[in-house]
């Protein structure tokens, strides 16, 4: 209802609109405003303190989006985002400082270097899972690189979106930074604009058309997707340890709605059981007997996602599966901790991205088949997690399994380590960000040459004799260094 | 073809790619391919293009070579995990970043420098562990039928693939699901590989061209110093392939006032280069086929174009030469100043004052290449930060193309994504990211149920704040 008096109150955000957001944005990034390194300054520490003065209305947004845990906003969203700041702050000088590159012979005589300039107008689209740190997190890369922003927030994450547009309007420089808000009207209308760089957090369908949709302008794209995200838990472990670092990764993340939670579990047959037990002592501990009436679990964020997780414990042949949690509770859209042992590899849930508070486990006889099982579901997903303390198992892990991101003996916690570049590859995404690599993410990587007069290979230019190709050949032959010094000035004209 | 695409996919899955043995004979045995055949090569470059042997081998054959012998000098280097940093927080806890082959690869090659934009990102492909297709341009059939015929006798035919073939191929192989694709051609035809490859995820390269200018303003220093100016430009617009390169200069900007000592300098460079009449002219390109040289005789037609001829201008249909002409101040809305020349005409354009040039560039898209001959650092730096291109190169031509050390590659309209040297690597490579931790020591507040103790540790953690956490944990700090 609320959306739906916005809407009417609302003119209607079209392609003209579009257009005309993209316009402004254009006239100031040409007027090198953003350029300055004391706007980016200023731009993150008004980010820095919009963080600072608004916790309680962020997490209050976040609670009645998605019923989120005061412990995980604050943490997961407000903490990690002015960490981000931080960085970047104390960083940015060194990030933006040109970067020598080696010329010794090749160019002799002459200097090279590459400057990060920024790309221009870029576009946020994020997801609704974690509204204010998806948004944020890239603005951040986009602003210490020096662009001008159009950010478009979820719309599945109402009260986050709006209070987003607001903070970012009431903080920032609206010349530069724009929040937009709405649905696939809109991200269509913005879609069809030219930008010089689109970075979109969410699922492989919408990332086909919004690359589709770059294509047309030959826009580059950060694309941050997920996957389904492998667990293999080895027998030679420390199972308490692991188990609630599991628990962490899935349940604690959003309740599993999280691109970097763990989507499935894979273990020994023998273990599956001792996991199992294990599970359900330490889900307990953390959530209570009864889960749904924890304050520390997120909620669904809407029925729609609600009903697709129904289905895919619904389904004739994993519904008997489920060996703890399963209650749900539709008024709320809450789903308990669920966790489902040896469902058929052929069923829905383990087809998709579950993206929800169900773990299926899937025992193989060896702990070592769990990487042709990873293989065979073709997917290279964002992330990929293996308890163990077997070295060779390790090694191998790290050399064969092709994702995103690899943690070994814990999960999520990558994301908060900025000098990882957090991305996907295949179908969880391409480009990656965090820290430095948001900079990049952001930056044209300008090669520049500097020469002088001095020094002009008569070999390079016309008319082109058969003695010049000899005394080419034999440089060539020699050494490789002759070539270039020949070609760019060793020998006098 | 689905057949080849499939083996190149099940060799990649069997791993011998991945193998830095593997990637080293494949670049050793690349290296044995021109070795041996440079006489074919010169040949089939003649044929196509009419390039001279001098003109083949520097901007093929021998950048190849140079390109290969950097590459294996340091294949172990690049394939090394990189060390990243981890907060003591982690404690114990080692980051790396590991570059990872992306898997079964495409290439699109284009017929203006057949050999080094089909191989030279062949070797970027090949040293970082995929299996590659590879399509030259079938619009140079004497390069394209050599490709063919002579990768498979040296290179690992399971892993690497050339196909024969024109526009009809190329669409049919953009409906498969490749790892990646790096594209060298115009943004007409990039737009449709994005667009393609965007159906399977597909991260694209895209080697475009535009406009790239070169602004003069070092006439009026010394004569010898005008002289190399000269020498440079005319290197850089008719050297490389008469003008048929996406790095070559397409325009220049120059003061009303210099215009006329810089044609008299053009014209005296060309004549000592290429000679004088069109029946006699040596060491300089043809073009390419009828369809291009008809497209380059239009831009010509214009009378308002044709008035500003002030140097050759005329044309052998039957050899598909056209002389090197230079126009003055043609007008800016003319196709000659709205699209990518590519071939052997150079527009000046005059300034009252020589930077406006920047202006000048800003009012068009983002070239690949600024040209710029000057020794004022101001005006350099003014350069630097107020236009935006894939390169800027002062006081010289072409010569960024051999800088192993620089990335080369475009923005905007001229491209995305770079290669050469080591970021030939990065391109067709994954960073995969890569955490170990220990189990010990846990940190307790990271678990439910949430208290306010644990919100405060960790906010104090993620500020990296030790001295408060032990403070917290002694109780000193109020949660």
């Amino acid at each position: 209802m609320l959306m739906e008096n916005k809407a009417e109150n609302k003119a209607v955000f079209d392609e003209e609109s579009a257009k005309e957001v993209v316009k402004e944005l254009r006239d100031s990034f040409v007027t090198g405003k953003t350029k300055s390194y004391r706007w980016r300054v200023t731009q993150l520490k008004a980010m820095l303190k919009m963080l600072d003065e608004n916790e309680p209305q962020i997490v209050a947004a976040l609670r009645d989006d998605l019923s989120k845990p005061e412990f995980e906003s604050s943490l997961y969203e407000i903490q990690m985002l002015k960490n981000s700041c931080r960085l970047a702050l104390k960083e940015m000088n060194h990030w933006m400082m040109p970067e020598k590159a080696k010329t010794s012979l090749t160019t002799f005589p002459s200097s090279a270097e590459i400057i990060s300039e920024p790309l221009g107008v870029v576009f946020v689209i994020s997801a609704w899972n974690y509204p204010f740190l998806l948004s944020l997190d890239p603005v951040v890369g986009a602003i210490s690189a020096g662009n001008a922003i159009v950010l478009k927030p979820s719309e599945m994450a109402p009260a986050s979106s709006s209070l987003l547009a607001k903070l970012v309007a009431d903080y920032l420089d609206c010349s530069c930074i724009k929040v937009v808000e709405g649905a696939v009207p809109e991200t269509s209308a913005l879609l069809e604009q030219k930008w010089d760089k689109i970075l979109y957090t969410g699922n492989g369908k919408v990332a086909r058309i919004v690359m589709a949709a770059a294509a047309k302008h030959l826009t580059p794209v950060v694309l941050e997707l997920g996957g389904k995200s492998p667990v293999i838990v080895d027998s030679d472990i420390n199972l308490k340890v692991a188990t609630r670092r599991i628990i962490v990764g899935k349940w604690g993340c959003n309740n599993g709605q999280a691109c970097i939670s763990p989507d499935y579990i894979i273990t020994t047959k023998d273990y599956a059981t001792k996991l199992v037990d294990s599970f359900k002592c330490e889900l307990e501990r953390f959530y209570g007997k009864d889960p749904l009436e924890s304050k520390d679990l997120s909620r669904i964020v809407n029925s729609n996602h609600f009903d697709r997780l129904s289905k895919l414990m619904d389904e004739e042949k994993v519904s008997s599966k489920i060996v703890h949690g399963g209650q749900r509770n539709e008024k709320d859209l809450q789903i308990a901790p669920t966790i489902l042992l040896d469902v058929p590899v052929n069923s829905l849930i383990m087809k998709e991205e579950i993206f929800g508070p169900l773990l299926p486990i899937i025992t193989v006889d060896k702990v070592e088949q769990s990487f042709d099982l990873i293989h065979s579901s073709g997917g290279k997903p964002l992330a990929a997690y293996l308890f163990t303390n077997n070295k060779k198992l390790k090694r191998k892990f790290v050399e064969t399994v092709s994702a995103g991101g690899l943690v070994v003996n814990d999960t999520a916690v990558h994301l908060a380590i900025h000098s990882l570049p957090f991305g996907g590859v295949g179908e969880s995404g391409m480009g990656s960000y965090h820290g430095k690599f948001s900079f990049d993410a952001f930056s044209h990587k300008k090669a520049v040459l500097y020469r002088g007069f001095a020094g002009d290979a008569f070999l390079r230019y016309p008319p082109y004799t058969p003695g010049k190709l000899t005394l080419l050949q034999a440089l060539v032959s020699g050494s490789i260094v002759g070539i270039i010094r020949a070609l760019l000035g060793w020998f006098w004209a | 073809m689905e057949k080849s695409i499939a083996e190149l996919r099940e060799t990649f899955k069997n791993g011998g790619t991945n193998s830095i043995s593997w990637r080293k004979s494949q670049l050793k045995a690349l290296l044995q391919l021109i070795n041996q055949n440079e006489d074919s090569i010169f040949k089939a470059l003649d044929q196509d293009l009419g390039k001279s042997p001098v003109e083949s081998y520097r901007d093929e054959v021998g950048v190849l070579k140079k390109s290969v012998t950097y590459t294996l000098s340091c294949l172990e280097k690049w394939v090394a995990p990189k060390k990243a940093e981890v907060p003591l927080l982690f404690f114990p806890a080692k980051a790396e970043v590991m570059p990872q082959p992306l898997g079964v690869v495409l290439i699109f090659s284009s017929w203006n420098f057949p050999f080094t934009l089909a191989l030279d990102p062949l070797i970027g492909a090949i040293s970082a562990g995929n299996t590659v297709l590879l399509k030259p341009s079938d619009l140079a059939p004497a390069c394209m039928s050599f490709l063919v015929e002579t990768i498979p006798k040296y290179l690992d035919n399971k892993a690497i693939k050339v196909v024969a073939g024109g526009a009809d191929i190329g669409e049919r192989l953009l409906q498969q699901k490749w790892d990646k694709i790096f594209f060298t051609g115009s943004p007409r035809v990039g737009r449709l590989v994005m667009a393609a490859a965007a159906k399977h995820l597909t991260p694209v390269t895209l080697e475009l061209g535009g406009k790239s200018p070169a602004i003069v303003d070092t006439l009026s220093a010394t004569p010898s110093k005008a002289k190399v100016t000269a020498k440079r430009i005319v290197g850089g617009k008719w050297g490389p392939c008469t003008g048929q390169a996406c790095i070559a200069i397409d325009y220049l900007l120059v003061e009303e006032k210099l215009a006329s000592i810089l044609i008299e300098l053009l014209k005296k460079t060309i004549k000592r280069f290429y000679g004088e009449n069109i029946k006699s002219l040596k060491s300089i390109s043809r073009i390419v086929n009828k369809h291009q040289f008809q497209r380059l005789v239009n831009l010509l037609k214009d009378p308002n174009v044709a008035d500003s001829i002030v140097y050759g201008g005329s044309v052998d249909e039957e050899k598909l030469v056209i002389e090197p002409t230079i126009l003055l101040d043609p007008p800016l809305d003319s196709e000659i100043m709205s699209e990518e020349i590519f071939g052997p005409l150079l527009p000046i354009i005059t300034l009252k004052n020589i930077e406006e040039s920047i202006d000048f560039i800003n009012s068009k898209s983002s070239p690949l290449v600024i040209y710029a001959f000057t020794e004022d650092e101001t005006f350099k730096k003014r350069i630097l930060s107020e236009t935006s291109s894939g390169t800027v190169t002062f006081n010289d031509s072409m010569v960024q193309f051999l800088c192993d050390s620089l990335p080369f590659g475009g923005v905007g309209q001229s491209g995305f994504g770079r290669y050469h040297g080591k970021y030939s690597f990065d391109t067709f490579s994954h960073e995969k990211s890569i955490l170990h931790r220990g189990f010990y020591p846990e940190i307790e507040p990271r678990y439910p149920p949430w208290t306010d103790f644990k919100l405060s540790f960790i906010k104090l953690a993620y500020k990296f704040d030790y001295f408060g956490l032990i403070l917290l944990l002694l109780g000193f700090k109020r949660s």
